[in-house]
């Protein structure tokens, strides 16, 4: 159980950490997200008492690291997978760390092992890779095998293999009735792996919650419609009787209606009863990339300032059509000005057929809204 | 409990699996030996040559040391290393992660750094010594003469403690390669400049290796030395109060400032 209070951290005048209060439970994954420089490493290296907090107070066990007896055996932790003398053998790195706690020799083997390190165990830290890197540390952060483990970006630089064993590796620590705290910027790897989520920005708290609930609060979806034929008629009316039903409708610069607050077998029935045909009927889910991108984008540190090619991009932002009054809903992210593949595609932009005329005739077939009409 | 004998354990298995360990030890011990030997060979064979002055005043233990201002570079390079690794490849966060009582830490590394410079500072000065006094055949002095163990045995000290001091200046400079920018240009030219100019000599005299080298010198005033107003024990003694002034400082900057 790690539990911070109004922790702070000032560093002159810039505010790192901002009146950061959370709970980690044991026996689950706690996901830590937030944009580069959001305060992450920060808050971690406040938890292991690297650095002080400026106000605040943050415990491990209802303790101040700094205070633990035996920290090894109840903490175990991966700040910077770089934090290794690169002149030194990674087993005996490990056997140094182990014999501050008077942890066996037998122990970093057996570490090593759970790493899959095994092999190099005997050769200088400086030839490791990024991804054995993080292996190297995250054996370190086993070593005591404590009851409460923090790792810092542990999957930067690994490779798919090694995303996924870290994955279940956080699963399994978990199970064991371990806290289990990772740090992240990438909110689609912590929705596989946290079942709680702490997500901050400019070293703030933005939200504390599972990650289910998450995900239900944050992806708002939608469905594309699209009316037979070019002109607006079939368009405008569907998009009244889409409207009188209750549905929330935004247009889509090349003519496509973006529907919300109506499940797709209402507004098929909606439109066969105004006699609009449909050229297309998909749904939609903002992912849950978006959704976070969205709730950080105000506190992001570093973002990249004016593009030059902005200008050339889509000038014109999602319009709200004649029969609708009100203001503009709130914006719901864009993935493209195209209609999405056909729904058999599952969402890749692009599926090869089985049949090599198949293509042949889908080239030859410019209209991407027809998508349908092609085969 | 992580007591202070782990933190030992750790810190040599820490100082002996790293190369630069390895290198500046052998360095400062065959750079003290070989110039030492090469100087004595001189010394030998131009005696006659010298003024009457310096020839009464010879000082054939001295002179069997006279390689060790170079030498004890790479004994400060070897304490700087050892503190400062830990900073510029971020193994102190590792390190601390693991124990978070810094002090603990910190005595632990240098106790088990300074003690490996100690064996091999003895070493190199009793080799030094012995070689040099080979080579300068009639002109050389035995290990029972009057205040020659001393200066051997100080020599060693001597070594010991250099390597100690630039430990504490490169935990309160957090830096290798500061350290060893400022340290190096300081034992190597300016201080040896500094007591060379009758001027500043007053002063100089007090700095941690003018003062500390006083302990190998059997002739008081050999080889240019001029009188120095502490003897050999007394002079060592204010090396060790650089020592201490550094090793504290170096202490309270990793037990105050973050990591």
């Amino acid at each position: 159980m790690i539990e911070a209070v109004g922790l702070t951290k000032r560093f002159g005048a810039k505010t790192a950490v901002d009146q950061l209060s959370f709970q980690v439970r044991p026996g689950h994954v706690t996901g830590f997200l937030g944009p580069n420089g959001s305060g992450k490493s920060t808050t971690m290296r406040m938890i292991l008492g690297l650095d002080r907090p400026t106000s605040g107070h943050v415990t491990i066990n209802g303790m101040p690291f700094r205070d633990l007896p035996n920290a090894q055996r109840n903490v175990g932790a991966l700040l910077d997978a770089k934090a290794v003398h690169g002149g030194r053998r990674a087993r005996t790195h490990l056997l140094s760390i182990a014999q501050l706690s008077g942890i066996p020799e037998k122990r970093v083997d057996e570490v090593l092992g759970v790493v899959g390190l095994q092999d190099v165990a005997r050769q200088r830290a400086k030839g490791f890779s990024l991804g054995m890197g993080q292996r190297l540390g995250i054996a370190t952060a086993l070593l005591g095998d404590p009851k409460v483990l923090l790792f810092d970006e542990p999957v930067n630089g690994l490779d798919p293999e090694g995303i996924l064993w870290v994955r279940n590796l956080m699963k399994q620590l978990a199970a064991e009735g371990r806290t289990v705290f990772v740090s992240s910027h990438l909110m689609s790897e912590m929705a596989l792996t946290a079942d709680h989520l702490i997500v901050i920005g400019r070293g703030r708290l933005l939200a504390d919650m599972g990650t289910q609930e998450f995900i239900t609060r944050n992806s708002a979806g939608f469905a594309r419609v699209r009316a037979a034929g070019t002109g607006p008629d079939g368009r405008n009316t569907l998009g009244t009787a889409l409207t009188k039903a209750g549905g929330r409708v935004l247009q889509e610069p090349d003519g496509a209606l973006r529907v919300t607050g109506l499940e797709l077998p209402v507004i098929s029935d909606v439109a066969h009863e105004a006699g609009v045909r449909l050229w297309e009927l998909s749904p939609h889910r903002a992912s849950l990339e978006e959704a976070y991108m969205r709730m950080t984008q105000s506190s992001v540190e570093y973002t990249s300032s004016e593009d030059p090619r902005a200008e050339l991009w889509e000038p014109e932002p999602l319009t709200v059509p004649e029969w609708e009054d009100g203001p503009a809903a709130p914006e719901v992210p864009r993935t493209g000005f195209f209609a999405p593949p056909p729904p058999g595609a599952g969402g890749a932009p692009f599926l090869m057929p089985s049949d090599p005329g198949k293509l042949a005739s889908a080239a030859g077939n410019t209209s991407p809204n027809q998508p349908e009409e092609s085969r | 409990m992580s007591s202070f004998p782990a933190v030992l354990n750790s810190e040599w298995t820490k100082i002996r699996t790293v190369a630069s360990t390895t290198w500046t030890l052998v360095a400062a011990l065959v750079v003290t030996v070989g110039i030492s030997a090469g100087l004595c060979t001189l010394f030998n064979s131009t005696f006659t040559e010298m003024p009457k002055e310096q020839q009464l005043t010879f000082d054939p233990t001295l002179a069997s040391f006279v390689g060790m201002s170079l030498g004890q570079l790479a004994m400060i390079i070897f304490g700087v290393l050892v503190v400062g690794t830990e900073y510029s490849t971020g193994m102190i966060r590792t390190s601390l992660a693991a124990v978070p009582r810094r002090g603990e830490l910190f005595l632990g590394k240098l106790t088990v750094a300074t003690v490996l410079a100690l064996v091999v500072g003895l070493a190199t000065s009793f080799l030094s010594f012995f070689l040099g006094q080979a080579i300068l055949g009639e002109h050389s002095t035995g290990i029972d003469e009057p205040g020659v163990l001393r200066a051997v045995f100080g020599a060693g000290l001597y070594m010991a403690l250099i390597a100690l001091f630039s430990m504490g200046v490169a935990a309160m400079l957090r830096s290798s390669v500061l350290a060893i920018c400022i340290l190096i240009p300081f034992f190597l030219l300016i201080s040896n400049i500094l007591n060379g100019v009758s001027a500043t000599r007053k002063v100089a005299q007090y700095l941690p290796d003018q003062a500390g080298s006083r302990i190998m010198q059997v002739v008081p005033g050999a080889m240019d030395s001029g009188e120095t107003p502490y003897g050999p024990w007394g002079g060592l003694g204010i090396m060790v109060l650089w020592v201490l002034a550094s090793v504290l400082g170096g202490y309270l900057v990793l037990k105050k400032r973050d990591a």
